[in-house]
C-alpha cells in the first residue's frame, strides 16, 4: 500500500468536527450516482431527503419527535458501549418499558391523577431496568456472554407484547382488535407546542443528554466506568468492581430505552399496539457509535438519523421512489460517517518508509 | 382479469377523450390521491393486491388523478406523520391500507376536514373518514366447499397469521362449509405469528400435512405454502394473488383481492363531489373478492357446487354464517333460522365446532 | 399414519429450516474465529438470496446461481472489511448499517423479479440408496447445498484445528498483537476470514430463495441472520456444534408447529418463546463453565487492531 494509517499521538480535534462534513461530501458525490442510476434528479432528492423535511415548522417538530426514542436509547447505551458492555438489547428493555408503563392505565383506566403519568414513566423505567438485569445477572453470576442474552430477549419481549395486546389488554370496545384502549388525558404525555406532536418524552430526551453529559465528566460512577472502558486490569488496581459497572451499565441502559418505550405508547401513540417501534433500539445502536458515544455527539447523530427517515418519507410521496432506497442511502451515509472517523485518531500518510526498503 | 382489461379500455377511451377535447383536462391540475401501505409493495401478498389496485385505478383515471404511495409504514408513531404529510401536500383522498392506521387516520382526519380519507379493516369513522374492508370469508366459505369434497384424510390445515377476528372468521367460514359437505372434517390450525415470513409459513403448511392434511389453506401473505403443497402433492388454495404459478398442479383455486373497482368507485365520488363517508364491507358481490379459475382436475360437480354457493352468497341466498350450528365448545352459534350479524362476525373470537386445538387468546 | 412414518417428513423438514443457518453460522464463526464480529448476516443473506435467485431465473443454472450468491455475499463483507479492518470503524455499528444497507439494496435489486416462482434446487437421487425405509429420503435424497453444509462443517472444523492456515488464524483472534509481532498479516488474514464469512452468509441466503422457499420477496430471511449469530455462542465457537445447534433451533420451531396443529392449548407466543428462551439457557449454563468458554471464545473478537509499529 502507498498510503500508511498512523495512529495521532493525540485525537485530532479538527477532524472531530470536519469528518462529519467530509462524509456528507462523499453521501453527496455518491448520491449523485445513486440517483443517477435511479433515473431520479439528484438534487431533487438530495433536496427531499434533506431539506424537504425541515422547512415547516410541523416537519422540524417531527424530526424530535422521531429522534427523541432515538436519543434515549442510544444515551443509555453508549454508557455501557464505553465500558465494553454491549447490550444489544435495547428494543426489548424499550418493549418491556411500554408494556410496564402502560400496566398502570390499562389496569386503572378511569383514573384521572396528575399522578398517573409521572408514575407511569417511573414504572417504564423500572420495567425497562428489570429487563436488562436479566443480562447483567447472567452475566455477572455465570458469564453469559450480555450481546447474545440482551438480543435473545428481545424477540421474547417482543412475543410478550404480542401475548398481551392478543389477549388480556385488548380494548374491550373493540372488537377484539389487537390494540389497547387509547390511553386518557392524564396518561397521556402533555405536548409542548400545541399543532405539533413534541411531547414531554422530548424533554426527557434532553434531560437525558444534559445528565449523562454530567455523569460522565463529573462523577465517580462515570470516571470508573471510562478506566474501566479504557482498561480494565487498571480499572482493577484501582479497586473498580468490573461487576458493578456491568449492573449499572445495562441498568442505566434498560432504563432509558424503558423511558423511550412509555414515552412512545404515551407519545405519539397513544395506546398499546402489537409493534410500537420500528426497530428503534437497533437504530440506536448506530447513533451511539455516530455520536461517538457523547451524550452531544449522540444528541446530533440522532437528529441526523431521524432526518434521514423522515427524507425517505419524503422522497417517497414526492418522488416515488421505493422505500429500499431509503436503506442504500442510509447505509450509505453512515458506512462514509463511520470510515471517516478514522481521521480522529489516526493520519494517512505516504507509505515512505516501504519505499526506502525498496 | 377482467378488470384490468376493462381499465385499460376505460384508460385508452379517457385518453382518446381527452385528445378529443384537446387537451382542456390534461393541463387542469390532477387531483392527488395518496395511498399508505403497511408492507412493501414487493410482498407479493396484501400490500401488493392494494397496490395493484391503485395502479388499476391511476390507469382508469389517468387524465384527472395522479397517485402516490408509502410503503413499509410501520403502525406506530410513524403513521400519523406521513398521514399528515400526505395531507399537507395537497393529496384529496388517501386510503390508509391497514387496521393500525386506524387511530392516526382519525388524528389527521380532525386537523385536514377538506381532506377525504379511507381506512381499510377498522370500525371507527368521521366525517371525512369512510372505513372499507372486504368480506373474504365468502371466498372462504366457497373454498371450505372444495376442500370439504376434496379430502380424502378429512383433515383439513389451515396456516394461520394472528389469532385477530378477520382470521379467525375466515376459518370459521372454511370449516362450516367444509363439515356442511362432509361432517367428518377436522379443521387443524398452524399459527406463524407473523403475517409474513415465508420459511416459517412453509413449515407450518409441512407440519399440518405431516399431521394428516390434505388441503392446506393459508391467512398469511407469502406463496410458501403453496410451493409445499405443489411439492408434497396435497391441495391448496392462493391467498390475495391467483398463485397458479407456484402450485400449478395443486392450486385449487385462490381467493383474490381486487381493490382497484373499488378505488376507481370511490376517486370518481371524490371528483364529482358525490363523497360520502360511509362503511363499505364488499363481498363477491362488489367484485372485492374474486376467485381464481377451478383446477382442471377439479370433478365438475365440485366445480358446480362451488359456483352454486358463490352464486348464491352473491344474490342473498347463501349466508356463510346462517345457523344452526354450534361453537367450539358445544353452545350455540347460531340457531336455526337465523345468521350472525356483522357486529358479531367483526369482533369473532371463538371458534366453530370442527376445529381442533383452543383459540390462542 | 402409525408407528414411526411422521418422524421422516419431521426430520426432512428439520433439515431445510437448519440448513441456512447452518451455512450463515459457519461462515460467521470463521470470520469471529479471526477476531471480527460483523452483525450484518441477515443483510449478506438477503444479498445472497436475491442475486442467487436472479441469477437462476436468468441463466437456469443453479451452480452458477450459488457461486453468485457467494459472490455477492463476499462483496458486501469485503465493504465491512474495508470500514472495520482498513478503516478501523466500530465493528458492531457497521455490522448493523451493513444490514441496514443489504435489505434496501436487495429490495431494489429483487424489484423485477417479485412473485415469479423457481423451480426448486433438485435433490440428488442416489439410486437405490434413496429407496431405502426411513434413512433412504434422509440421508439420501437431499438437495446438493445440503450435503455441501455438512462437508463445509468438516472442512472448517479441519481446518481451524487441523491445519497451520487455521491455526495462524485463531491466533490472529486470539491476540492479534502477538501474531503481528511473528509476522503474519493480522489485517490480511482477518479480510480473507471476513469474505468467507460473507460468502457462507449469501449461500445460505440462496438457500432460501433457491431451496428452502423457492421464490424471492423482500425480507424474506425474517430475521434468520441473527439467529445464525445466536447459534455460533450457543456452540462455543465449535462447528460441530454450529450444526448441533441450527438442528436443534430448526426442531423446536418445526416441533411447536406440530404441538399447535395437534391442538395443543398452548397460546402461540409462548411456544414462539422457546427457542429464544433455549438459546439463552444453554447459553447460562456453557458460560458457567469459564474454562471452556474461554478455550474456544476468540478474545481480541470485536477489537480494532493498528499494528503499533
Amino acid at each position: 500500500m502507498l498510503l500508511k494509517i498512523e495512529k495521532r499521538s493525540e485525537y485530532s480535534r479538527a477532524m472531530v468536527y470536519v469528518t462529519p462534513l467530509l462524509a456528507l461530501v462523499l453521501t453527496m458525490l455518491s448520491s449523485i450516482v445513486l440517483f443517477h442510476i435511479l433515473g431520479v434528479d439528484p438534487v431533487d432528492a438530495l433536496v427531499n431527503f434533506f431539506v424537504a423535511p425541515l422547512n415547516s415548522a410541523y416537519g422540524r417538530s417531527e424530526l424530535f419527535v422521531k429522534a427523541t426514542p432515538l436519543i434515549l436509547c442510544a444515551i443509555g447505551l453508549s454508557v455501557g458501549f464505553r465500558a465494553n458492555v454491549w447490550n444489544i438489547g435495547a428494543e426489548g428493555q424499550l418493549t418491556i418499558g411500554a408494556i410496564t408503563g402502560s400496566a398502570l392505565f390499562i389496569y386503572f383506566p378511569d383514573t384521572d391523577s396528575i399522578f398517573l403519568l409521572p408514575a407511569m414513566i417511573i414504572l417504564g423505567a423500572v420495567g425497562g431496568a428489570a429487563w436488562a438485569a436479566i443480562p447483567a445477572y447472567f452475566k455477572t453470576r455465570f458469564n453469559a456472554n450480555e450481546i447474545l442474552t440482551s438480543l435473545m430477549l428481545v424477540y421474547v419481549a417482543l412475543l410478550l407484547l404480542s401475548l398481551l395486546i392478543h389477549g388480556p389488554w385488548r380494548d374491550p370496545a373493540g372488537y377484539n382488535f389487537p390494540e389497547s384502549q387509547t390511553f386518557s388525558d392524564s396518561a397521556t404525555m402533555p405536548i409542548l407546542v400545541s399543532g405539533t406532536r413534541l411531547h414531554f418524552g422530548t424533554l426527557l430526551a434532553l434531560l437525558a443528554v444534559l445528565g449523562t453529559w454530567i455523569m460522565m465528566a463529573r462523577t465517580l460512577i462515570g470516571f470508573q466506568i471510562k478506566v474501566i472502558g479504557a482498561a480494565p486490569t487498571a480499572g482493577g488496581y484501582a479497586g473498580f468492581s468490573q461487576k458493578k459497572i456491568v449492573w449499572f451499565s445495562l441498568l442505566f441502559g434498560g432504563a432509558m430505552s424503558g423511558i423511550a418505550g412509555i414515552s412512545e405508547v404515551s407519545g405519539p401513540i397513544g395506546q398499546l399496539l402489537p409493534s410500537i417501534s420500528p426497530g428503534y433500539g437497533f437504530t440506536a445502536i448506530i447513533v451511539a457509535f455516530l455520536g461517538r458515544l457523547h451524550p452531544v455527539g449522540i444528541f446530533f447523530a440522532g437528529l441526523l438519523m431521524a432526518l434521514t427517515y423522515l427524507g425517505g418519507e419524503t422522497a417517497q410521496i414526492n418522488l416515488g421512489l421505493p422505500v429500499a432506497v431509503t436503506g442504500v442511502f442510509q447505509g450509505m451515509i453512515l458506512f462514509y460517517l463511520l470510515a471517516c472517523d478514522v481521521l480522529v485518531h489516526y493520519r494517512f500518510r505516504l507509505n515512505t518508509a516501504r519505499k526506502a526498503a525498496l | 382479469m377482467m378488470l384490468k382489461q376493462l381499465s385499460a379500455v376505460i384508460g385508452t377511451a379517457a385518453i382518446v377523450g381527452s385528445l378529443l377535447i384537446g387537451g382542456a383536462a390534461a393541463a387542469d391540475e390532477k387531483a392527488k390521491v395518496g395511498f399508505i401501505y403497511v408492507g412493501p409493495v414487493g410482498d407479493f401478498g396484501y400490500t401488493h393486491r392494494h397496490d395493484v389496485g391503485r395502479q388499476d385505478m391511476q390507469k382508469a383515471l389517468n387524465d384527472k388523478v395522479e397517485t402516490g404511495f408509502v410503503e413499509s409504514v410501520k403502525e406506530g408513531p410513524d403513521a400519523e406523520r406521513v398521514i399528515r404529510k400526505m395531507a399537507s401536500e395537497g393529496y384529496k383522498l388517501i386510503f390508509t391500507t391497514s387496521f393500525g392506521f386506524m387511530n392516526p387516520t382519525l388524528k389527521v382526519a380532525k386537523q385536514f376536514p377538506d381532506v377525504k380519507f379511507e381506512h381499510a379493516t377498522g370500525y371507527k369513522r368521521a366525517d371525512n373518514v369512510a372505513t372499507y374492508s372486504a368480506r373474504f370469508y365468502e371466498g372462504r366459505y366457497v373454498v371450505g366447499k372444495i376442500a370439504g369434497k376434496m379430502t380424502k384424510t378429512n383433515v383439513i390445515g389451515y396456516v394461520g397469521s394472528f389469532p385477530i377476528p378477520e382470521v379467525v372468521r375466515g376459518i370459521n367460514a372454511a370449516t362450516l362449509a367444509a363439515r356442511s359437505v362432509n361432517p367428518d372434517v377436522v379443521v387443524k390450525v398452524a399459527w406463524v405469528n407473523s403475517w409474513y415470513d415465508p420459511g416459517r409459513e412453509g413449515d407450518a403448511a409441512k407440519a399440518l400435512i405431516d399431521q394428516g392434511a390434505d388441503v392446506i389453506l393459508q391467512h398469511t401473505d407469502s406463496a410458501a405454502p403453496m410451493q409445499v403443497a405443489e411439492s408434497r402433492g396435497v391441495w391448496a388454495v392462493g391467498q390475495a394473488s391467483d398463485m397458479a404459478k407456484f402450485a400449478p398442479n395443486w392450486q385449487l383455486t385462490a381467493i383474490i383481492d381486487d381493490w382497484g373497482g373499488y378505488y376507481i368507485e370511490r376517486t370518481n365520488a371524490m371528483l364529482d363531489g358525490t363523497w360520502k363517508s360511509e362503511d363499505t364491507w364488499g363481498g363477491f358481490k362488489s367484485g372485492m373478492v374474486k376467485l381464481a379459475p377451478y383446477n382442471k382436475k377439479l370433478p365438475e360437480e365440485v366445480v358446480k357446487l362451488a359456483e352454486d354457493t358463490r352464486k348464491g352468497i352473491e344474490d342473498g341466498s347463501i349466508q356463510p354464517f346462517a345457523g344452526p350450528f354450534n361453537k367450539q365448545d358445544g353452545s350455540v352459534g347460531a340457531a336455526e333460522g337465523t345468521a350472525l350479524d356483522d357486529g358479531t362476525l367483526l369482533g369473532m373470537n371463538w371458534y366453530v365446532e370442527g376445529i381442533e386445538g383452543n383459540l390462542p387468546k | 399414519m402409525s408407528g414411526f412414518d411422521w418422524i421422516v417428513p419431521v426430520i426432512l423438514t428439520i433439515i431445510t429450516a437448519a440448513t441456512p443457518l447452518v451455512f450463515a453460522s459457519l461462515g460467521e464463526l470463521v470470520t469471529e474465529k479471526s477476531g471480527v464480529l460483523n452483525l450484518g448476516v441477515e443483510g449478506m443473506m438477503l444479498i445472497g438470496a436475491v442475486s442467487g435467485f436472479m441469477t437462476a431465473t436468468v441463466s437456469g443454472s443453479y451452480i452458477l446461481a450459488i457461486i453468485v450468491a457467494a459472490v455477492a455475499g463476499g462483496i458486501m463483507a469485503f465493504l465491512f472489511g474495508i470500514l472495520t479492518l482498513s478503516l478501523m470503524a466500530n465493528q458492531v455499528a457497521t455490522g448493523l448499517a451493513l444490514t441496514l444497507f443489504g435489505v434496501g439494496l436487495s429490495a431494489l435489486m429483487g424489484q423485477a423479479f417479485v412473485g415469479q416462482p423457481v423451480p426448486p434446487l433438485p435433490q440428488l437421487d442416489i439410486a437405490g440408496l434413496s429407496d431405502l425405509p426411513y434413512i433412504g429420503p434422509i440421508l439420501f435424497a437431499q438437495d446438493a447445498l445440503v450435503y455441501l453444509s455438512f462437508v463445509m462443517v468438516a472442512l472448517v472444523s479441519w481446518f481451524l484445528y487441523k491445519s497451520k492456515s487455521g491455526l495462524i488464524l485463531r491466533a490472529v483472534g486470539d491476540s492479534h498483537d502477538a501474531a503481528h509481532s511473528i509476522g503474519y498479516s493480522v489485517i490480511g488474514i482477518r479480510y480473507l476470514a471476513v469474505i468467507f464469512g460473507g460468502a457462507m452468509s449469501g449461500i445460505g441466503g440462496a438457500y432460501l430463495s433457491l431451496a428452502y422457499t423457492p421464490m424471492w420477496a423482500e425480507n424474506m430471511t425474517a430475521g434468520r441472520g441473527w439467529i445464525a449469530l445466536a447459534l455460533i455462542v450457543f456452540a462455543t465457537w465449535k462447528p460441530g456444534l454450529v450444526l448441533v445447534g441450527a438442528y436443534m433451533f430448526g426442531g423446536i420451531t418445526i416441533l411447536q408447529l406440530h404441538a399447535q396443529a395437534a391442538g395443543l392449548n398452548v397460546p402461540s407466543q409462548i411456544l414462539s418463546m422457546l427457542p429464544y428462551l433455549a438459546t439463552v439457557i444453554v447459553l447460562v449454563l456453557i458460560s458457567k463453565d469459564q474454562s471452556r468458554i474461554r478455550k474456544h471464545a476468540p478474545a481480541c473478537i470485536g477489537k480494532i487492531f493498528h499494528p503499533a509499529a
